[in-house]
């Protein structure tokens, strides 16, 4: 992390990066060679099926956005130095190698065309998680000094001040009193001992404030012992999206040491699809241990409360509702029915989408592409495919889970004039709560 | 027609044993390459086994997602057309099954005949299909490479072989036989030093695929 944060003040000198060079680069892409990724290369027979499930693809028809393609400078490594064939042929000089002005062309395959949706990763015949090598791929990139600027921008403010916002903890406890003072009700901070750690996301409290006062309500209406942590607020991980261990290592550790410190048994991250893979699947390989603590997406609560009969709602929603499975939430963490049993609840007409679930499509903003500027075009090129899903059933409202989906959508939805306000599932729900009962 | 059956038993002799011993020996060296490799321990707490999902992922690839299907239905017809009668043709052409037979001791009923060279008449129809494909689609021609080309070749000879020898269009029959067998033979060498590996290392692939995404709770 260190090396970024110089690569950043370099760049911002216009001196080139210190430190990171193609030998660090290759050398991370080594550590990360294993069977799975051997197995992959060893079966692709460039049948091309993975194109039509990319939606920078099938937007662009461009061939060099077809999935594996993205993989290839990994696979020359691969194959000339973890095969016996490709030894003899690096011998003999028949290798293609793999250089710096390789990596330099490759960087906007990995990280301008590309969310990490895992989209591709369903439909391989032969079984490749192409996805899976795109984020280990990253890590080369960044050792390489062939990472986009936003992104190391993002991760060196979310290394420096906890957000990769820059947002602060001064700005969060204005919204907690401003929530306090509209519900009347207390938002608990450093509560030792509570059941759930609530943990936020920056563009969240930024862009979409409803949230923290929706889960407030739903947390009292439910009789919930939670607590948000001065400590660590932010959930989100700019170190899984750029492809940095190191970084995402550290800001994981964050979340750790304060719910340890809280002595809470469960943590909760927030409507936001990678933050949830981050902590829930990645963060326990990248410390090395399994947590004390379980770790829940914040749709997963409310579904376990309607289950346990503590959600009470009443009205429903009159106009027709679809929804968007954010890529993370959905295909990458199996949670799929939960906010199709939410939303049952409060929509009169909700309509699903034809390819949803797993084989959803992605919005076009994840896996960091939403924080490099250079991608924006490209970004709202890819939304064209959500766009097309959102025209076949046209909903008056569309519900999702994710900030980073919302933020695209209504992005996308304006640019294109569509038209349909973008609304959060969380809110929506506690729109519905039952008043509780005078005591 | 004494070189002819001289070259017969060269392919039958000699040269079978070499191919067989370079596609053993290759495959085990590709399986040691790749299993070598290992994964990494994983401390997220899984939703489900993973064996499930990667059993499970071993044969559910086979069929496309109705998405893919829609969007592709060629390459998945074709595909399924030259693979299925491909492996109809090896496992239940009835001199095929009394190789099986000789090599293994026991074997299972072979096919009638006729069905058998419809099949590979359709294999033969789908790989020209699969090439003309392959040369005009955007990406599959953007992704190929000379060694997609030459495995193309190696598996239309040995089929067009077979179908050429049985039908006696090749004159005389042991070099047509001959011809056949060297072909099947190429291709077995090939296999561990190709893309053709995928026909053991797709099971690995999707076993890994599968399992990955069973943990999480997600149907692979
Ligand atoms: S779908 Fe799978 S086998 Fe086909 S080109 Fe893509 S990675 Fe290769
Ligand atoms: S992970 Fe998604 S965006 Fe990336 S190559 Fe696969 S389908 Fe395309």
């Amino acid at each position: 992390m260190s090396t970024l944060a110089i690569r950043e003040r370099t760049l911002e000198q216009g001196a080139p990066a210190q430190g990171l060079s193609l030998a660090r680069g290759l050398a991370a892409w080594r550590a990360e060679l294993d069977a799975p990724i051997a197995a992959f290369f060893s079966s692709c027979v460039h049948c091309g099926l993975c194109a039509q499930a990319c939606p920078f693809y099938v937007e662009t028809g461009d061939p060099r956005y077809t999935p594996i393609y993205k993989l290839e400078p990994l696979r020359r490594l691969w194959e000339s130095e973890f095969t016996l064939l490709g030894r003899i042929k690096s011998w003999l000089r028949l290798n293609q190698p793999v250089t710096d002005a390789l990596l330099a062309e490759w960087e906007e395959l990995l990280y301008d065309s590309c969310t990490m949706c895992g989209r591709c990763s369903m439909v391989c015949p032969v079984g490749n998680d192409i996805a899976y090598m795109i984020r280990k791929m990253r890590e080369g990139m960044v050792q390489s000094g062939h990472a986009p600027e936003g992104l190391i921008a993002a991760s060196s403010r979310a290394i420096r001040t906890g957000s990769p916002m820059g947002l602060q903890w001064k700005t969060l406890e204005v919204q907690i009193r401003h929530v306090e003072s509209s519900t009347g009700l207390q938002v608990p901070i450093d509560r030792e001992g509570a059941e759930y750690l609530v943990l936020l996301s920056s563009m969240e409290v930024i862009n979409f404030p409803e949230y923290l006062e929706a889960i407030t309500r739903i947390f009292a209406h439910a009789s919930i012992s939670w607590t948000l942590s001065t400590q660590c607020f932010e959930a989100t991980n700019a170190g899984v999206q750029i492809g940095s261990k190191d970084i995402a290592r550290t800001l994981v550790e964050r979340v750790v040491a304060a719910a340890e410190q809280l002595k809470v048994s469960k943590v909760i991250s927030p409507e936001c699809g990678h933050a949830y893979t981050a902590i829930r699947w990645e963060g326990p390989n990248l410390i090395g241990r399994s947590y004390p603590f379980k770790v829940f997406h914040i749709i997963e609560v409310l579904d376990e409360l309607r289950a346990s009969g503590r959600l009470r709602l009443e009205g429903k929603e009159t106009d027709r509702l679809s929804m968007h499975d954010p890529c993370n939430l959905a295909r990458k963490s199996g949670v799929i029915e939960q906010q199709r049993n939410l939303i049952e609840l409060i929509a009169e007409q909700f309509v699903d989408f034809e390819e949803h679930g797993r084989y959803q499509w992605c919005c076009g903003a994840g896996g960091g592409v939403s924080s490099n500027e250079r991608a924006e075009a490209l970004r709202l090129q890819a939304f064209k495919r959500k766009k097309a899903q959102i025209e076949a059933v046209a909903p008056a409202r569309m519900v999702t889970m994710c900030a980073t989906c919302r933020t695209q959508l209504e992005e996308g939805i304006e640019t294109y004039n569509l038209n349909i306000p973008v609304v959060g599932l969380t809110e929506l729900i506690a729109e519905h709560l039952v008043d509780k009962e005078p005591a | 027609m004494n070189d002819a059956m001289a070259f017969l038993l060269w392919t039958k002799g000699p040269m079978l044993n070499l191919a067989l011993g370079i596609f053993a020996l290759g495959v085990a060296v590709r399986l040691v390459e790749i299993l070598i490799l290992g994964r990494a321990k994983n401390y997220a707490e899984p939703r489900a086994p993973e064996w499930i999902g990667g059993a499970k992922a071993l044969v559910s690839r086979t069929l496309p997602d109705p998405g893919t299907f829609r969007r592709a239905p060629f390459d998945v017809l074709i595909g399924w057309l030259w693979h299925i009668g491909f492996i109809l043709v090896l496992l239940f052409f009835v001199p095929h099954v009394e190789l099986i037979r000789g090599v293994l001791g026991f074997a299972w009923p072979a096919l009638p005949t006729p069905l058998v060279d419809v099949s590979t008449a359709l294999t033969i129809l789908g790989l020209i299909a699969a090439l003309v494909h392959r040369l005009t689609h955007p990406v599959k021609r953007f992704l190929s490479t000379g060694e997609d080309y030459l495995i193309w070749a190696v598996v239309f000879m040995v089929v067009l072989t077979g179908y050429l020898s049985y039908h006696r269009l090749i004159t005389p029959y042991p070099l047509a036989l001959g011809m056949h067998i060297l072909s099947a033979e190429i291709f077995l060498i090939l296999v561990p030093l190709t893309r053709l590996s995928h026909l053991f290392t797709a099971f690995i692939a999707r076993w890994y695929t599968g399992a990955h995404f069973g943990r999480k709770g997600v149907e692979a």
